[in-house]
């Protein structure tokens, strides 16, 4: 079969209709997990089957795409998503993050900040924020309809009382608008602040059939108890390479006596402050 | 402490619930003051967990009215909208269940199982809630340091007193108790006994206890409802019961009570 063969971004347009629909639902109802007929795609799931869905549905051949995968542009996952709307939809592709209008990302947030003509794509593997609280999808949904989120904060007490301080790091509950307990993905926490954003977010979980979304400049909390405040942490340390001290950081081990450096995990931002002449320790001069 | 009150704080009337051709409870009526406590007897099979089930809501029985004395008076349970209902299980009622590992979350330390109920109306401050985990944990005996353990670590007994903690440390007005002694060897019974009736004397509790176990219901309750094949067949003061049985299930109830 030939590439042609395939519709623009590889789904049917009914396909895509349908998965616009819930799109729209989820824009109109921050945070709720709307479901969805989420096809079978050329890859297996936990590779971002959702987000490539919710991506396909939004592209439109002007679109300039750009695909992270733990902040960077460069690793497996983001390099075969990125080849495969080369392939399927044939749209210009970036690593700037400025540059791009759609963004299709697996765990961050570009630190650079997004503008209101962009739309940012989370691949989601677990959509329920209560799940591993509460097995029965009948009951969570139940007391997402009734906001009964007192279980959530179980989690948050559990995690104090074991190890002193709130020790969730990655995909932090939030509350959005006031309403919905949302998970954001396993981002970083260090992320969290930056889910209140000028640009669109949509999140996709293909194995879960769920789409949800967060419209521009929506309030997004993340939960926390009076006594023990949200703190969106970061590594102590500025990026070896680029000496920045606002990134979030990746340790990267060096050798097996205990050698290590961190790097900005965002490799756009990282390559950007470099070539304006950043300098870290590591750096080559 | 006593109040002098002319209204019951729960009125059940009339309820029944058949599954399919038979008969789970027919038509049963009664009445709970605040502060007393009622034990239902019988036999397996006799209708009292069915029945228990219908008056907390967790059964909707086919017939009768299960009436709650809140803000504006007396008002019907099975008609509130479901938000209402579940609302009102966490706080103003509470459900022991006779086996511990329905009520508790496994998962979750004892500090935090504790501490749900009082997440689920608003609490925020870990400090606060803290506080009054560990004194309720101390009101049942278990020791501060057994705090950040799971339940899967405790005993039976421990297990039986860590949820009827997590029931009573939102102040409820009206707990349901399924069997809250079943599957506890003697002694242990014998000191969740003695804190139950502890705590529903010092709280001024009501309580709807079912059970099969007659000395439960001796030492726990002020009156007692006899229940045989969905029916109730006799009620009246738990000493005037058990002492003088008049209907012949119960006598036969009564008599089957090994003397040791």
């Amino acid at each position: 079969m030939t590439e042609a063969a395939y519709n623009f971004a590889y789904l049917d347009e009914q396909t895509k209709r349908m998965i616009r629909r819930a799109i729209l639902k989820g824009l109109a109802v921050p945070g709720y997990q709307v479901p969805f007929a989420s096809r079978e795609m050329p890859m297996p799931y936990g590779w971002g089957t959702g987000g490539v869905q919710v991506t396909a549905a939004t592209l439109v051949p002007e679109d300039r795409l750009k695909v992270i995968d733990q902040g960077a542009d460069d690793t497996t996952n983001a390099v075969s998503i990125r080849k495969f709307f080369q392939r399927t939809a044939g749209v210009a592709t970036t690593e700037a993050t400025r540059e791009a209008t759609v963004i299709q990302t697996r765990h961050r947030i570009p630190e650079t900040p997004l503008h209101e003509d962009q739309i940012l794509v989370y691949q989601v593997p677990i959509p329920e924020p209560l799940r591993f609280l509460e097995p029965r999808e009948t009951e969570t949904r139940k007391m997402h309809a009734l906001e009964e989120y007192g279980l959530m904060h179980v989690k948050l007490y559990e995690d104090i009382a074991r190890h002193g301080t709130i020790a969730t790091a990655y995909a932090y509950p939030v509350k959005v608008e006031g309403r919905y307990v949302m998970d954001p993905s396993p981002i970083p926490r260090f992320d969290n602040p930056k889910l209140e954003s000028p640009a669109i977010q949509l999140f996709g979980a293909g194995r879960e059939q769920r789409i949800y979304a967060l419209p521009p400049h929506t309030k997004v909390v993340s939960l926390d108890f009076e006594d023990h405040p949200f703190d969106p942490s970061r590594a102590d340390h500025p990026c070896a390479l680029c000496g920045a001290t606002d990134s979030y950081m990746d340790e990267v081990i060096t050798d097996d006596a205990g050698g290590r450096m961190f790097l900005c995990s965002d490799t756009d931002y990282c390559s950007t402050r470099q070539k304006k002449g950043h300098r870290g320790t590591e750096s080559a001069a | 402490m006593t109040t002098v009150t002319d209204t019951p704080l729960l009125r059940v009337r009339g309820v029944t619930k058949r599954y399919g051709a038979r008969l789970g409870c027919g038509d049963v009526g009664f009445d709970l003051w605040p502060g007393e406590v009622l034990g239902i007897v019988g036999e397996s099979g006799s209708g009292k967990s069915t029945l228990l089930s219908c008056l907390a809501g967790h059964l909707e029985p086919d017939a009768g009215e299960v009436l709650f004395d809140m803000d504006g008076g007396l008002c019907d349970t099975l008609r509130l909208s479901e938000p209402e209902r579940r609302r009102m299980r966490r706080t103003d009622w509470a459900f022991v269940h006779q086996h511990a590992r329905d009520g508790l979350r496994m998962g979750v330390s004892a500090g935090g199982n504790v501490g749900e109920r009082l997440m689920a109306v608003g609490a925020r401050n870990y400090g606060d809630i803290r506080a009054r985990a560990a004194d309720w944990l101390n009101r049942v005996e278990i020791a501060a340091e057994r705090m950040d353990d799971r339940p899967t670590a405790f005993s039976g007994g421990m297990q039986q007193r860590l949820q009827i903690a997590r029931n009573l440390v939102t102040g409820p007005r009206l707990v349901f108790m399924d069997e809250p002694t079943g599957g506890l060897d003697v002694s242990v019974q014998a000191r969740l006994l003695d804190l139950l009736r502890g705590l529903v004397r010092e709280m001024g509790l009501s309580a709807v206890i079912v059970t099969h176990d007659l000395a439960v219901v001796r030492l726990l309750a002020d009156r007692l409802m006899v229940m045989k094949d969905g029916r109730v067949v006799e009620q009246g003061l738990t000493d005037q019961v058990l002492d003088d049985p008049q209907h012949g299930y119960t006598q036969l109830l009564v008599s089957s009570v090994l003397q040791v």
